[in-house]
């Protein structure tokens, strides 16, 4: 390996971009890596460390507002750095080609499939059109892809979001290119689809013995693909090394956090289940809820139906699902945002009305919902101030003084110095956005949080944290939680029980601690199975029913 | 096979909402028009008529009639191309708007066979050059025009080309038409005039639709494929661009609308719009009505095609 | 030892700059014109070197002189001051009808959005089809019907602008309404004036202030066309568009009357789209 030279050499390289006040802030500070012939590299950050600029780059391409202003990038025989626009489109998808994050968004909604994968032929002149076709046809097939004959013939929109990624490396393979760019592929992918995808991706780039860099924030994903990772963090390198060094013998102390931030903290219950004479803070009762206009007392788009389940005091209960699968519109039905058609909602023992409307102030503020999006969930025209004080006055007619020191309190126990009231929701970072949202939430001193997604947006590390202060204030305040997510691990780290949603329905309620071994239900051995492991065997050695992939995922 | 059912019925609603939009238009007109203070049959017969007359008059025009009822009548009127006679000059109003319609499409038809081309390549080519001198002057020059009254746009015109420059006449009024050089020059003015006022409001609304594709990520796609610049615009952005642009092109002709108004009355052109002020100056009603009408129902079809179109680009409902 | 051991702080004014915000020179041009104009619509009666209807010249149609800074009129008064207080008519009616079309349409959208439902379709089916009458035909035929005066001008040229700025108001507010923080609103059980006034106002104003500009623009247009057919502001008063009504004849002289009311309508007009297009921006770092 040290004696080849390699396909792609990056020295120094910096890359600018122009803020809104005109003045240049350096995103990508000096950074260096080499990709040899037919490896696999992984570029690993959070959101802003500058992965998906760099990958973009080394096809000489800048998003607008940005422009590469030092350092040299070689692919193959070519200075991309030093080409002017013409010879790098000479040079992107023959020699370098690109798989974006979302196909969805990437391919023409207006052009047939296969019109836009031989594209690429047909702009350099590489092959005529009929060959093109057959091409395409084969790596269909290689990518395992349904009616592989006659998929081309349709439109982006007649497809699923699987298939239309794979479709998509289609479209960056035609080409035979030396190194294909993959910007985080499977992210909008749910898991047990993402399976699928990743096997595609793997053999096609191992048979065609090409060079790859792999952008994503994912590491069990890229455990799976890479050979070599470079872990970024504001546009620097922090680390590099191969996959096995950096899983196993981590050196920088940001790779350790990544690393620890992943593995499952065992949750210890804050309390056992005692005797059932104990009136649970929530039961739901064959629970129905839906969309769209009503008819004969149901509504048009059904979305969930018959969900029941008991939540005691002091326990956390995790819904997990893939998308689509209701579990966000089950929060919706208990909070009372979408009223429920059918079933009951009982708050420790009473039963609550359907619709917000009806129920009362109390019981309004006795369970208290937070969202998954920090950024939309906070009034962005309001001070965090503000926004903390209002369930104050609102439930309790706390004003002045007085609200100003129950607000410092709660920031205290959320962990934000008092002097964060007088900001606004966009000066703060996405990890004390979502502290506020849950301060707001516990200012109502509710006695049950309803968690929808709350660490699905949040970059790994921070996410983490969230949870240990989720923990924290549940000792401290005695609250009962209800988490919905479709990450398993993060169920795994904070609740006592899980229920496992698909298409609208609960198909397993498990204890959290032993939900691989005890799943029986064919769908949730599927979903827990399909969860990438730190481990860069799990997805070759991972053995899974084709007929039930092909059944249950989202094909 | 190529239009699916969610079309039709999103077609087949557009229409029903632009037929009960003109029948609410048409009600409007009808009793804002009615609203007319002091009497008709008074007007018409002058202060020394006697009342006896005026009364007989009333009765003979079925004044007396409840208004819902004399709307209902006015309404199959319209329909069946019965518009009463006009007030002042007792004729026909049909007969009086006959020619002067064909005037005024003519007009539009011109302004809209110069216009259409020019703007769709201005928008075009200031999109694709976005930023560069070109899409700033572009810029620049339709903000100005569709900053300012039509009227200005007029009056700027014939300063230029007929005070200063002298080489076109300032009224189409009375010129004889019978060679192509003199039909030019009588069109002339009327058209450039109304060309700036619609052209202008084409290319934004086009250069903004052509921006908003060109900004995909299926067009960034394409970058990366290698296509070039001329690619990326002609094969990726334009055929998604279509249905927007078609429907600027639509919404900015609704804008003749109002312009003709002015432009026929600044250059005494015999069009409707000259025909329906002058009823507004004479207080000319049954003229005013259908005359209102008339451009009403012109306007309508521009924005209900614009609306079609929309629905009709949008390549999710074409199945 | 004279050397101070502190700087002194230096006076930090409240420029847009100092209050993070950027604004381009394009923008500054067009709210210092907009304020000029305001100034001159508040005070221009006492700006006027004659008196506005009075024949000062037997000269009609004159040119520019020191005396008669924009030249006369086709009766020979003074232009200058008939621009000056023609602003008074053009930018207060404008201002008050633009006023009224917008309040009630922010506040009418606001609610259709809050409250949704049968209540939404059917104010939004009645205003749309408002829309569908040309605005100029519209002011024709209410000053047929009803004659026109300056209240009758205001209301007319609010009714025909309401219904666009209900429109723009409500899809504004629908998007703030799929909000997350809306939806923590109502969870908690807040009622709709709270909803209006906390959570959406605040969150719709810029972009209402802008329409609220670009508004007073058309209203500014359509009352100037008015005036120009000689259907709006009536004489012995005059707008900007009624003075080059009155001066057209002059066109084919070039008459500096038919020429300066022109730039004072294009220069309030212009220089609004200007600022409206070139807003004061909050600067984010994303370094900071």
């Amino acid at each position: 390996m040290m004696t080849d030279t390699p396909l792609v050499s990056v020295r120094d390289l910096r890359i600018g971009a122009v803020t809104d006040s005109g003045r240049n802030v350096e995103i990508i500070r000096g950074v260096d890596f080499d990709i040899a012939p037919g490896e696999i590299l992984a570029l690993i950050g959070e959101s802003g460390s500058g992965k998906t600029t760099i990958a973009l780059s080394l096809m000489g391409h800048t998003r607008r507002g940005c422009s590469i202003e030092g350092g040299t990038i070689r692919v193959g025989e070519h200075d991309v750095t030093g080409m002017t626009e013409r010879q790098r489109a000479k040079l992107r998808g023959t020699e370098i080609s690109y798989v974006p994050q979302s196909a969805a968004a990437a391919f023409n909604p207006s052009k047939r499939i296969m019109d836009q994968v031989v594209e690429t032929t047909r702009i350099h002149d590489l092959m005529p059109r009929a060959k093109a076709e057959e091409r395409a046809r084969g790596l269909f097939r290689a990518l395992a892809l349904p009616d592989p004959d006659t998929i081309g013939e349709r439109y982006p929109h007649q497809v699923s979001g699987g298939q239309l990624q794979r479709l998509s490396a289609a479209m960056a393979l035609i080409g035979d290119p030396e190194l294909v760019i993959f910007d985080e592929p499977t992210t909008a992918l749910d898991v047990t689809t993402q399976i699928e995808v990743l096997r595609a991706f793997r053999r096609v780039m191992e048979e065609g013995g090409m060079a790859g860099v792999y952008v994503s924030h994912d590491l069990a994903v890229v455990a799976q693909i890479a050979d070599r990772i470079v872990v970024l963090k504001n546009g620097e390198i922090q680390e590099q090394g191969t996959t096995e060094q950096i899983l196993s013998a981590p050196k920088h102390p940001y790779t350790k956090e990544l690393l620890a931030a992943f593995d499952p903290v065992p949750h210890v219950a804050v309390k056992d289940v005692e005797a059932e004479a104990e009136t649970p803070i929530l039961e739901v009762r064959g629970l129905y809820a839906g969309y769209g206009p009503i008819k004969d007392g149901e509504p048009l788009a059904k979305v969930m139906s018959d969900v029941s389940f008991k939540l005691y005091r002091g326990r956390n209960l995790g819904v997990i699902g893939e998308s689509g699968s209701g579990k966000s519109t089950l929060a919706r039905a208990i909070a009372g945002i979408l009223p429920a058609y059918r079933g009951e909602v009982l708050l420790d023992g009473h039963t609550l009305a359907p619709s917000l409307g009806q129920r009362s102030k109390q019981e309004l503020r006795r369970a208290q919902i937070v969202f998954q999006l920090a950024d939309t969930a906070l009034n962005p025209a309001h001070s965090v101030g503000s926004i903390i004080a209002r369930p104050l006055r609102f439930y309790k007619g706390l004003r002045g003084d007085a609200a100003d020191k129950r607000v410092i309190e709660l920031l205290d126990m959320v962990h934000l110095p008092p002097t964060l009231r007088h900001r606004l929701p966009s000066e703060l970072s996405g990890g004390q956005k979502q502290r506020v949202n849950l301060a707001r939430a516990l200012a109502a001193e509710p006695e049950l949080i309803l968690c929808d997604e709350i660490t699905s947006a949040l970059d790994t590390v921070v996410a983490a944290a969230i949870l240990e202060l989720l923990k924290e204030l549940q000792g401290e305040l005695g609250l009962s939680y209800m988490f919905i997510s479709h990450d398993l691990s993060t169920v795994e780290a904070i609740c006592d029980d899980v229920l496992v949603m698909y298409k609208g329905e609960v198909v397993e309620a498990l204890p959290a601690a032993r939900m691989s071994q005890d799943a029986t239900h064919a769908y949730s051995r599927l979903l827990i199975s399909s969860v990438p492991q730190l481990d860069t065997g799990w997805l070759a050695g991972l053995e899974q029913d084709p007929e039930l992939l092909a059944a249950f995922s989202d094909r | 096979m190529l239009w699916s059912t969610t079309t039709w019925r999103l077609i087949g609603q557009r229409l029903g909402i632009a037929l009960i939009t003109l029948v609410i238009v048409s009600f409007a007109v009808f009793f804002a028009t009615e609203m007319l203070p002091g009497d008709v049959a008074q007007i018409l017969l002058g202060q020394a008529a006697t009342p006896e007359a005026v009364a007989g008059l009333r009765e003979a025009m079925g004044l007396n009639e409840p208004a819902f009822q004399r709307f209902l009548g006015w309404l199959v009127g319209l329909a069946t191309g019965d518009m009463g006679r006009s007030y002042v000059n007792d004729i026909e109003v049909v007969d009086l708007l006959g020619g002067r319609l064909q005037n005024s499409l003519r007009l539009a038809g011109i302004v809209t066979v110069i216009c259409v081309p020019v703007a769709l390549t201005l928008g075009i080519i200031a999109a694709m050059f976005r930023g560069s001198w070109l899409d700033r002057a572009v810029s620049v020059a339709t903000i100005s025009v569709i900053s300012v009254p039509e009227f200005m746009v007029a009056t700027l015109s014939v300063l230029v080309f007929a005070v200063w420059l002298g080489w076109l006449p300032a009224l189409s009024y009375g010129v004889n038409v019978d060679s192509i050089g003199a039909m030019l020059r009588a069109y002339a003015m009327p058209v450039i005039t109304l060309s700036f006022v619609v052209a202008a409001q084409m290319i934004r609304m086009t250069r903004a639709a052509v921006i908003e594709t060109i900004e995909t990520p299926y067009v960034e796609m394409a970058l990366l494929k290698g296509a070039s610049k001329l690619r990326m615009v002609l094969v990726h952005a334009l055929p998604n661009a279509l249905g927007p642009i078609a429907n600027a092109v639509a919404l900015s002709l609704s804008y003749l609308v109002g312009g003709v108004i002015i432009v026929e009355t600044v250059f005494n052109y015999p069009g409707v719009a000259k025909l329906m002020v002058d009823a507004v100056a004479t207080r000319d009603l049954p003229l005013i009505q259908s005359c209102a009408m008339v451009f009403c129902v012109s306007y309508l079809t521009l924005i209900t095609l614009a609306d079609m179109i929309a629905i009709l680009s949008n390549p999710r409902l074409r199945q | 030892m004279t050397i101070p051991t502190t700087t002194p702080r230096k006076l930090r004014l409240p420029t847009p700059r100092n209050l993070g915000y950027s604004f381009g020179w394009t923008g500054r041009i067009g709210i210092a014109i907009i304020i000029f104009w305001a100034i001159v619509a508040l005070v221009g009666n006492w700006l006027t070197p004659y008196p506005v209807g009075k024949i000062v010249d037997w000269d009609y149609f004159g040119g520019v002189s020191a005396k008669y800074w924009m030249g006369t009129d086709y009766l020979g008064r003074d232009i200058f001051s008939r621009v000056l207080m023609g602003a008074r008519y053009t930018v207060g009616i404008a201002l008050a009808a633009v006023t009224l079309a917008c309040t009630l349409g922010v506040i009418l959208g606001m609610i259709a959005a809050v409250i949704g439902g049968w209540f939404d379709t059917l104010l939004s089916r009645l205003l749309d089809a408002f829309n569908g009458i040309p605005s100029l035909l519209f002011g024709l035929v209410v000053v047929a019907a009803v004659g026109s005066s300056i209240p009758v001008l205001v209301w007319t040229l609010a009714a025909i602008y309401m219904p666009g700025a209900y429109r723009f108001a409500r899809a504004l507010a629908v998007n703030i309404n799929t909000m997350d923080f809306v939806t923590v609103a109502r969870a908690r059980g807040e009622g709709t004036p709270y909803m209006i006034t906390f959570e959406i106002f605040p969150n719709i104003l810029g972009p209402v202030l802008a329409d609220f500009g670009l508004r007073f623009v058309f209203i500014v247009l359509v009352l100037s066309g008015l005036s120009f057919l000689g259907l709006g502001v009536q004489p012995p008063y005059a707008d900007w568009g009624a003075l080059v009504r009155e001066n057209i004849e002059g066109l084919s002289l070039g008459a500096p009357a038919v020429i300066f009311p022109c730039i004072a309508i294009a220069s309030l007009t212009i220089s609004v789209n200007m600022f409206i297009d070139n807003l004061p921006t909050k600067i984010r770092d994303r370094a900071e």
